[in-house]
C-alpha cells in the first residue's frame, strides 16, 4: 500500500521540474521582478489612482526616457565598463535638440538625426578613450562627466534665454513629446521597439554575444579573436546614442534647458542597472533586467513623491529599498547554483523483481562460467575506453577512445594501430551503412558520420523540442548506440536528457525515464524523437524482420522491441525482462540470434533503494556525490538471446582479469570482439560453431 | 620596473610643477606666501577627504558616502550645540554617528557583499536623508555661541600656518603611519592587491574592510568639522554637489589605482596640490566656475591619457570587474 503511494507519487508528481526551472537563466531575474511586484502592489494600495491609465501613461513616459539611458548603460556594464557621463550627455543632447529646433529652425527629422549623432559623438569620445586607448572606464567617464557638464553650463549661459523665448509648435514634435498610439505614449512605443531589438541583439546576434563574452572574460574574448577594442568602443557609442534618444523625448516633452537637467541622473540610472541585477564588472545582464530595474527605481521615486513624503524621508526610503533589494538579489544569485544542485536530482521509483540466479550450481542460463578466461588481447595498454568495437569487410577493427579518436587496428594480427579519425568527443556505439560510412554516436556531441576516406561530418546533433519539457531537450546530450534500418534510417538511443555523459551514474541513482530513442533520416536530413520516457536506453539492434528494433534499457534491466514499420508500427513489446544485470549494447550473431553485453550485475542494496525514492532523495541532498548508491559496473558478462526472449548462452570472466566489464561485443568471422568503456584492451574470443564468414554489416546490406 | 618608466604620480607631479612654474611666472600675485597659504587652505578639506578615500581605494573599494559623512555628523555637532548640549557631548554623538555609519557601510560591503560603489551610493543617500528629515531644522546649520573657541580648528593660525593645513598635515602623518608602519596597513594593501589571496593567507579580510570604512567615515567627519569651523556653518546641501567626484579625482590622479593595492599618502598630497594649484590659478585669472571645471576636466583627461601611454594596462594581468 505504502509502496503503491510512493510509486504513484514518483510517477505523477513532477518534482524534477523544480530543479529544471531553477536552472533556467531567467530565474536570475526572479528577485528584481518580485521586488517590482511588491513595490507596485504597496504603492497601488497606498495611492489612489496609481494604476489609472493617466498615471500609468505618465509613468510610462518617464520610464521610457530613463529606460533608454538604462539600456545604454546596461550595454556598457555588460561589456565590463561603466559610463558615469550619461547625465551630462543627456543634458548636452537635450540642449542640442532644442538648439537645432528653436534657434536653427531645422526640420524635425534633421533635429532627430542631429541629436542622436550628437549623443553618439559624445559616446564615441568615451569609446575612443576607453576602448581604443584603454583608459579606465570609471575615471574616464568621471572626467567626461565634468567636461560635458561644464560645456553644457557654458552653452547655457549663452543660449538659454533664446531657447526659452521661442515656443516651436510642430505636430510631429508634440507627438514625440506628448502623443501616443492607442493611449500608449510615443516614448513607450519607441522603447518597446528598441528593447525588443536589444533583447534579440543580446541573445541571438553575434555582436551581442561578443559583448557578453568580453564582459565575461576580456582576455579570453581577445584570445578567441573578438575585436575587443572596437566592440567596447561601440558600446559607449551606443550608450551615447541611446541617451540621446531619451533626451530627445525629454526635450520634446518639456522643451526646457535648465541648470539641473541630468544632474545626478547617472546615480538614478546606475541604481536601476544594479537593481535589475546586472552585475557591475560585466558579463551578465539582459534587457529584461534593465527594464525591471528602471521600473523599480521609477515607481519608488514617483510613488514617494506622490505620497508627498518629505525629501529626507524619501531619500531614506529609497536608499533602504535599494539596499535591501541589492542584498537579497546578491544572496539569491550567490546561492542559486547551490539550491539547484540540492534539488535537481530527484530520484524516482524503479521496481525490479528478484533477479534470476547466477551462482555456480544454481543452474539456469545465467550460471557463471569461465569461458572468457582465454580471450586474446588486442591493443593492451594502447587504447583507452573502447565502448564499442566494429570490424569492416577487410577485417580491420575500429574502436573509440577516451581521447575523442576512433582507432583502427589493422588485420590480420591487430598489432598495428592508427588514429582513423579524430572527432573530439568520446565515441560510443558504431555502425556501417550501405556505402561503408561509419556512423558513430559521440557522447555530448551527437551522431557523426565518418566516410571511408576519413572525412568526419556531423549527421545530427538536435532533434525536435518536446512541447512540454522545461529543459531544452532539443540538443543531444548522450547519444549512446545506434543501428541502421534497411531503408537507411538510423535509430539511436539517447540515454538521458537530464544529465551530461559523465554524470551517467547520477542518472542511475535517479532511475527516472529520462532517455529516448531518436530517428535520423539521412535521405531527408530530418531528426525526430520516436520513443520517450525510457530508463537509460542503451544498445540498439535492428531485428530480423527489418521493421523493428531491439533496444536495451539499462536501468530497467530489460530489452524491448519497437516496431517502426509494418502492421505493428508504433508498438513496444518486452523481449527480456528482469535481467540479473544492466544491459548495454546489442548486436547481431551469425546464427540469427543476438548478443547482449551486461555491463554490471544488480545488487540487492540498490534494488531495494530503487524502490525507495525518498531514501535516495535524502542521500542526494545530504551526502557528497561519491557516497551515493550507484549501479555497479565492475563485473559483467555477455549473453546470447533470441527474439522470443530466451537466453541461450552466457559468457563470463570469473576472475575478472581480462574483461571485468563489457559494454559491447561484435561477432566477426568466427570470433567475438569485446569492448568495455573502462577497459584498456579489446578482447578476441574464438567462438565454437560460429559461421567463419560472418560479417555483420555485409550480411545486413546483402553483400555476403 | 623598467628604467625610464614614469609613474602616474610622476606625471602628475611634473604637470603640477609645470603649472606652478607657469602660474608663478605669468600670473601676478600667484607666487606669494599669502597666496600659497590660501591655496593650501582651500584644498585642505579636499585633501583630508582624499585621505579617507585613499584608504578605501587602496583596499579595492570606493566610498561615495564621504560627502554625507562630511555634512551630517558635523552638522549634528552644530545643531545639538545650538539646541543647548555641551560641545563634548555633541562631538561624542557625532563621532558615534560616524562610527556606526562606517560600520554599516563596512558590514554591507564585507559581509553582505554588496558592491562598494552601490552600497556607499545608497548609504550616503540614506545618511543625507536622515540629516534632512530628522536632525537638521534648516539646510544650512548655523554656528552658535556654545561653539566659541571651536572655530579655531578652521580659522586658527599656528606659527603663521592656518589650522586646516596643520590638520591636513597631521592627518597625512597619521594615515601614513597607519598604512606603512602597522599590520593593519599591510593588511589593507594585501586585500587591495588580491582579496582572495589575502583571505587564503589568513588575513581577517572582512573585519579589515569594515575598519577601512569606519576610518573613512571618521576622516570624513574630521574634514566636515574643519570645514564647519572655517565657514562658521555647515551647508548640508553640499551633499547634492559633485564634490565627491573631485575627491575621487584627487586620489586617482595622485596615482592610487582604483584596482587597489597601490599608492599612499604622498599620492593624495600630489593630487591635492595639482587640483589646488589649478583652481587657485584659474581663480586668480577670474574664470567662471564652468570654465574652471572645463579646464580642470581637460587637464585631468590629459593626465590620465599620458598615464595610459606611459603605463599601458597589461591585458594579461588585468582583473575581471576592474572598472
Amino acid at each position: 500500500m505504502q509502496e503503491a503511494i510512493v510509486r504513484f507519487k514518483s510517477r505523477f508528481w513532477p518534482d524534477h521540474l523544480l530543479g529544471e526551472i531553477l536552472s533556467k537563466r531567467w530565474t536570475e531575474t526572479a528577485i528584481p521582478v518580485i521586488v517590482l511586484l511588491v513595490v507596485g502592489f504597496a504603492l497601488s494600495r497606498s495611492i489612489d489612482g496609481f494604476l489609472s491609465p493617466v498615471a500609468l501613461a505618465d509613468q510610462a513616459r518617464q520610464a521610457g526616457e530613463i529606460g533608454f539611458i538604462v539600456l545604454g548603460l546596461s550595454l556598457v556594464v555588460i561589456v565590463g565598463g561603466i559610463d558615469l557621463s550619461v547625465g551630462s550627455m543627456f543634458a548636452l543632447c537635450d540642449f542640442c535638440a532644442l538648439f537645432c529646433l528653436n534657434i536653427l529652425g531645422l526640420p524635425i527629422p534633421v533635429v532627430i538625426v542631429a541629436t542622436i549623432a550628437c549623443g553618439a559623438a559624445l559616446g564615441a569620445v568615451n569609446g575612443l578613450l576607453i576602448g581604443y586607448m584603454r583608459l579606465r572606464a570609471f575615471i574616464t567617464t568621471l572626467i567626461t562627466l565634468i567636461i560635458y557638464r561644464s560645456a553644457y553650463d557654458l552653452l547655457l549661459v549663452d543660449y538659454s534665454n533664446r531657447i526659452a523665448a521661442s515656443f516651436p509648435d510642430f505636430p510631429a514634435w508634440n507627438f514625440i513629446g506628448g502623443g501616443g498610439v492607442l493611449g500608449v505614449p510615443s516614448v513607450a512605443v519607441a522603447y518597446i521597439v528598441v528593447a525588443i531589438f536589444g533583447h534579440l541583439f543580446l541573445t541571438r546576434l553575434r555582436p551581442g554575444w561578443h559583448i557578453t563574452a568580453i564582459g565575461g572574460s576580456r582576455r579570453s574574448a581577445y584570445n578567441s579573436g573578438i575585436a575587443v577594442r572596437r566592440t567596447i568602443a561601440l558600446c559607449y557609442v551606443a550608450s551615447g546614442a541611446l541617451t540621446a534618444i531619451g533626451a530627445l523625448f525629454f526635450a520634446a516633452r518639456l522643451g526646457t534647458v535648465g541648470g539641473d537637467v541630468g544632474v545626478g541622473l547617472e546615480v538614478t540610472v546606475l541604481t536601476a542597472v544594479v537593481l535589475g541585477g546586472i552585475s557591475l564588472g560585466g558579463g551578465k545582464g539582459s534587457v529584461a533586467k534593465a527594464l525591471v530595474g528602471t521600473l523599480i527605481v521609477l515607481l519608488v521615486t514617483n510613488g514617494l513623491t506622490t505620497l508627498s513624503v518629505r525629501g529626507g524621508f524619501q531619500r531614506m526610503t529609497l536608499a533602504a529599498i535599494l539596499l535591501v533589494a541589492a542584498i537579497i538579489d546578491i544572496r539569491w544569485l550567490k546561492n542559486r547554483m547551490r539550491i539547484i544542485s540540492k534539488v535537481y536530482v530527484t530520484p524516482a521509483y524503479n521496481f525490479l523483481p528478484p533477479p534470476p540466479p547466477t551462482e555456480i550450481g544454481a543452474g539456469g542460463p545465467f550460471e557463471q562460467n569461465d569461458k572468457l578466461r582465454d580471450v586474446s588481447l588486442i591493443g593492451l595498454g594502447r587504447i583507452e575506453a573502447p565502448e564499442d568495437v566494429i570490424l569492416d569487410r577487410h577485417d580491420n577493427l575500429y574502436a573509440g577512445s577516451r581521447h575523442g579518436d576512433i582507432i583502427r587496428f589493422f588485420a590480420p594480427d591487430y598489432e598495428k594501430m592508427e588514429v582513423f579519425a579524430h572527432i573530439g568527443g568520446q565515441p560510443l556505439g558504431m555502425a556501417f551503412d550501405r556505402h561503408d560510412n561509419l556512423y558513430c554516436c559521440i557522447g555530448g556531441m551527437g551522431l557523426y558520420r565518418i566516410s571511408p576516406d576519413r572525412r568526419v561530418e556531423k549527421a545530427t546533433d538536435e532533434t525536435n523540442r518536446s512541447l512540454l519539457s522545461v529543459n531544452d531537450d532539443s540538443r543531444l546530450r548522450l547519444a549512446d548506440d545506434l543501428d541502421i534500418a534497411p531503408d537507411g534510417r538510423i535509430f539511436f538511443s539517447e540515454a538521458t536528457t537530464r544529465y551530461e555523459m559523465h554524470e551517467w551514474p547520477v542518472e542511475g541513482h535517479e532511475a527516472r525515464g529520462n532517455g529516448r530513442i531518436v530517428c535520423y533520416d539521412p535521405n531527408k536530413g530530418t531528426t525526430r524523437t520516436v520513443l520517450r520516457g525510457l530508463k537509460f536506453p542503451n544498445g540498439i539492434c535492428v531485428a530480423s524482420d527489418g521493421q523493428s528494433i531491439l533496444f536495451a534499457e539499462t536501468f530497467r534491466c530489460s530489452v524491448s522491441r519497437y516496431w517502426f514499420d509494418g502492421p505493428k508500427a508504433g508498438k513496444v513489446e518486452m523481449v527480456l525482462d528482469n535481467l540479473p544485470g544492466y544491459p548495454d549494447n546489442i548486436n547481431l550473431a551469425s546464427d540469427g540470434n543476438y548478443w547482449l553485453a551486461i555491463v554490471g550485475m544488480r545488487c540487492p542494496a540498490l534494488d531495494l533503494a530503487w524502490r525507495m525514492p525518498g531514501f535516495r532523495n535524502r542521500m542526494a541532498k545530504r551526502l557528497p556525490l561519491d557516497e551515493w548508491l550507484f549501479p555497479n559496473i565492475n563485473t559483467g558478462c555477455v549473453v546470447k538471446f533470441n527474439e522470443k526472449g530466451e537466453i541461450l548462452e552466457s559468457f563470463w570472466d570469473l576472475h575478472g582479469a581480462n574483461h571485468p566489464m563489457i559494454t559491447s561485443m561484435r561477432e566477426h568471422r568466427g570470433h567475438l570482439y569485446l569492448g568495455g568503456i573502462a577497459n584498456n584492451r579489446i578482447g578476441r574470443y574464438k567462438l565454437a560453431n560460429a559461421d567463419p564468414d560472418f560479417v555483420q554489416y555485409d550480411k545486413r546490406w546483402g553483400r555476403a | 620596473m623598467k628604467l625610464g618608466r614614469v609613474s602616474q604620480q610622476g606625471i602628475v607631479f611634473a604637470i603640477f610643477l609645470a603649472m606652478f612654474a607657469g602660474f608663478a611666472f605669468f600670473l601676478h600675485g600667484f607666487a606669494t606666501t599669502a597666496n600659497m597659504l590660501a591655496l593650501l587652505q582651500n584644498v585642505a578639506v579636499l585633501g583630508i577627504l582624499g585621505l579617507g578615500m585613499a584608504i578605501v581605494v587602496i583596499g579595492r573599494g570606493v566610498d561615495l558616502s564621504l560627502i554625507a559623512t562630511l555634512a551630517v555628523p558635523p552638522g549634528l555637532v552644530l545643531q545639538t550645540v545650538q539646541d543647548g548640549s555641551s560641545l563634548p557631548l555633541a562631538l561624542t554623538a557625532a563621532l558615534a554617528l560616524a562610527i556606526v555609519f562606517g560600520l554599516v557601510n563596512g558590514w554591507l560591503i564585507a559581509y553582505a557583499e554588496v558592491p562598494a560603489l552601490f552600497t556607499t551610493l545608497a548609504t550616503g543617500l540614506f545618511l543625507a536623508g536622515l540629516g534632512q528629515a530628522l536632525l537638521f531644522k534648516l539646510d544650512v546649520v548655523q554656528w552658535s555661541s556654545g561653539l566659541d573657541g571651536f572655530e579655531k580648528l578652521g580659522q586658527g593660525v599656528v606659527l603663521g600656518i592656518p589650522m586646516p593645513i596643520i590638520v591636513f598635515a597631521l592627518a597625512c602623518v597619521g594615515i601614513g603611519l597607519l598604512l606603512t608602519r602597522t599590520r593593519i596597513g599591510a593588511y589593507i594593501y594585501a586585500i587591495g592587491d588580491n582579496p582572495f589571496g589575502a583571505r587564503t593567507t589568513g588575513i581577517p579580510v572582512r573585519p579589515t574592510i569594515v575598519l577601512q570604512y569606519v576610518i573613512a567615515a571618521l576622516i570624513g567627519c574630521l574634514a566636515g568639522l574643519v570645514m564647519a569651523a572655517s565657514v562658521n556653518s555647515m551647508p548640508t546641501r553640499i551633499y547634492n554637489s559633485t564634490w565627491i567626484y573631485d575627491v575621487i579625482l584627487v586620489v586617482v590622479l595622485g596615482g592610487i589605482g582604483l584596482s587597489g593595492g597601490r599608492g599612499g599618502v604622498l599620492n593624495v598630497v600630489i593630487g591635492t596640490l595639482l587640483i589646488g594649484t589649478l583652481l587657485n590659478g584659474m581663480t586668480i585669472m577670474d574664470m567662471s566656475y564652468s570654465a574652471q571645471n572645463l579646464i580642470k576636466g581637460m587637464v585631468l583627461l590629459a593626465a590620465v591619457i599620458a598615464d595610459s601611454f606611459l603605463n599601458p594596462r597589461n591585458e594579461e594581468t588585468a582583473q575581471q570587474g576592474d572598472i
